[in-house]
């Protein structure tokens, strides 16, 4: 473990807080208004908000820069997502480094989806690193204060570093070993893919407990049945539950704008309070990482009633 | 194997444009096997160019070799000398060591696409990126760096489901499932959890690689 507590997250996990955290998404601008918006949104309802690097392979702004720029306009605290697959190792210290000159906290090592799939796909894949190489030379960084060749940093960061875990993952066991090495390396936490299906989650937590690392739980409120349909058919793994399904399908034929909303609202609060309330009461995960992209407007009536 | 497959006609066209005479060699072995550049591809090729003065064509044993370069083409010295472009059917290297030895105007008529096994002719499977460090063993002889499109080192990624790889719609295995799976086949399970070090990239893609025998000279 690193030495002290550098983040308000991190203060909260290690206080064995159940702890929500939630998802920017910056996309191709240079105008971050909506983001900041959305960031004084979410900032009384969830400790530290994710910002996202290039998700899917998408080109749009800096993590770091939205990272710094949030923390700066809204105060709160800040996930900086950073994966490998657009940097080697020179520029990933460069921009740890920089992260840590800006007051960034707390780092997301991943590696990243593959360049092929996102809006770019001629960009050359880098991948110099993977998401444990990451880890490990993050946390050299920060606890030996030295680079991946041992040359000493003149003034190393301070902030903690978590790794992605995907309890969808099928064969698990693969997924469960590498999750132990990205401990070894020096993971801190983790925040999971989505997962809807409460038993996956029980299942996964059981696997995971002995590392003793905290663990949020990925939850994504399915804004409307489009958004539910794309995500039970194209990310692998994951299953809208049929019920859940079932209740989005009928809503999405209520004629009536606000009436429509509201029903989605009512189905999402319906299935997603009892949902986080029992990851919270049962089992061993340290919160849920609110994956809210584009309907925040869940997340208030969501955590005031799981607390 | 080095897999090569035939470069466009029209392509091959365009980069022969400026020249009448067309001298063409072939490859007796890899290209030979992938059907590109044999006996029958460089026939072939010789009655496609039908706008040209073909001066003479061979199939080189192996192109690559300087040495067996030099010899299978030595009877050709007249019809080489008389092209004004060589269309090398070879790999990459073969085109190379043609342009080594012969100062003429060289177009390479394939595409070099990589290191691979045959399992029949018409199924080319890249193994091997000649990376310069091998750690077949490590990783129960299935090689993630040619087979994992992100060349993990620690275990798959989160595009892996069911086996398979997010990169190509879930069609193509993951290399790590496989690696997986071989591991505990053989025991060696531990060879999986051990942390696999970032490479060490100042021997592999930068600089140019060269491995020279050099002789111990005579006491």
């Amino acid at each position: 473990m690193a030495q002290g507590i550098f983040s308000n997250f991190m203060a909260n996990l290690k206080a064995g807080k159940f702890t929500f955290t939630g998802e920017l998404e910056p996309e191709k601008t240079t105008d971050l208004a909506g983001t900041l918006k959305t960031a004084t949104f979410l900032k009384d309802y969830v400790v530290a908000c994710n910002v996202t690097d290039n998700p899917q392979s998408f080109g749009y702004i800096s993590s770091l820069a939205a990272s710094y720029i949030v923390q700066r306009e809204t105060g709160m605290e800040t996930i900086y997502q950073l994966t490998c697959r657009d940097r080697n190792r020179l520029a990933l210290l460069a921009d740890l480094l920089g992260a840590g000159a800006l007051g960034i906290k707390n780092v997301l090592a991943l590696t990243g989806d593959h360049t092929t799939l996102g809006d770019t796909p001629q960009s050359k894949p880098v991948f110099d690193l993977d998401s444990t190489q990451l880890i490990r030379m993050t946390r050299k960084m920060v606890d030996e204060g030295t680079d991946l060749n041992g040359k000493a940093i003149e003034h190393p960061p301070k902030f903690h570093v978590g790794g992605g875990a995907n309890p969808n993952a099928k064969p698990l066991e693969p997924e469960l070993m590498k999750i132990g090495k990205k401990v070894a390396a020096g993971a801190e936490f983790f925040q999971t893919q989505v997962v809807f299906d409460i038993e996956t989650v029980k299942r996964f937590l059981d696997e995971v407990r002995g590392f003793n690392v905290p663990t949020l739980i990925g939850t994504f409120p399915l804004k409307s049945y489009g958004v539910a349909d794309y995500f039970d058919k194209t990310v692998p793994g994951v299953k809208v539950p049929g019920e859940l399904l079932k209740a989005l399908a009928e809503a999405k034929d209520i004629q009536d704008k606000q009436k429509r909303r509201d029903r989605y609202n009512e189905i999402n609060l319906d299935y997603f309070v009892g949902f986080v309330k029992e990851i919270k009461k049962t089992t061993s995960a340290a919160g849920c990482h609110i994956m809210s992209v584009g309907y925040e407007e869940i997340v208030p009536s969501l955590v005031e009633a799981v607390k | 194997m080095i897999i090569t497959e035939q470069k466009p006609f029209e392509e091959i066209q365009r980069m022969l444009k400026p020249f009448e005479k067309v001298f063409i060699i072939g490859c007796g072995t890899c290209g030979t096997v992938c059907q590109t550049a044999g006996e029958d591809q460089v026939k072939e090729m010789a009655e496609k160019l039908k706008d040209k003065v073909v001066t003479g064509t061979v199939v080189v044993e192996s192109p690559c070799d300087a040495r067996v370069l030099r010899r299978d083409t030595r009877k050709f010295k007249k019809e080489i000398e008389e092209a004004d472009a060589l269309l090398c059917l070879a790999c990459g290297a073969g085109v190379q060591d043609i342009v080594d030895h012969m100062d003429k105007v060289a177009v390479p008529g394939l595409d070099t696409k990589f290191l691979g096994k045959i399992e029949r002719i018409g199924m080319f499977y890249e193994r091997c990126r000649a990376c310069g460090e091998c750690v077949l063993f490590d990783t129960g002889g299935i090689c993630p760096i040619v087979r994992c499109p992100k060349s993990m080192l620690n275990g798959p990624c989160g595009g892996m489901f069911d086996g398979k790889c997010e990169v190509g719609h879930y069609e193509r295995d993951c290399a790590w499932a496989l690696i997986y799976d071989r591991l505990k086949h053989l025991g060696m399970m531990d060879l999986f959890k051990e942390y696999k070090a970032p490479r060490d990239n100042s021997k592999l893609q930068a600089q140019l690689r060269e491995i020279v025998w050099v002789k111990e000279a005579k006491a």
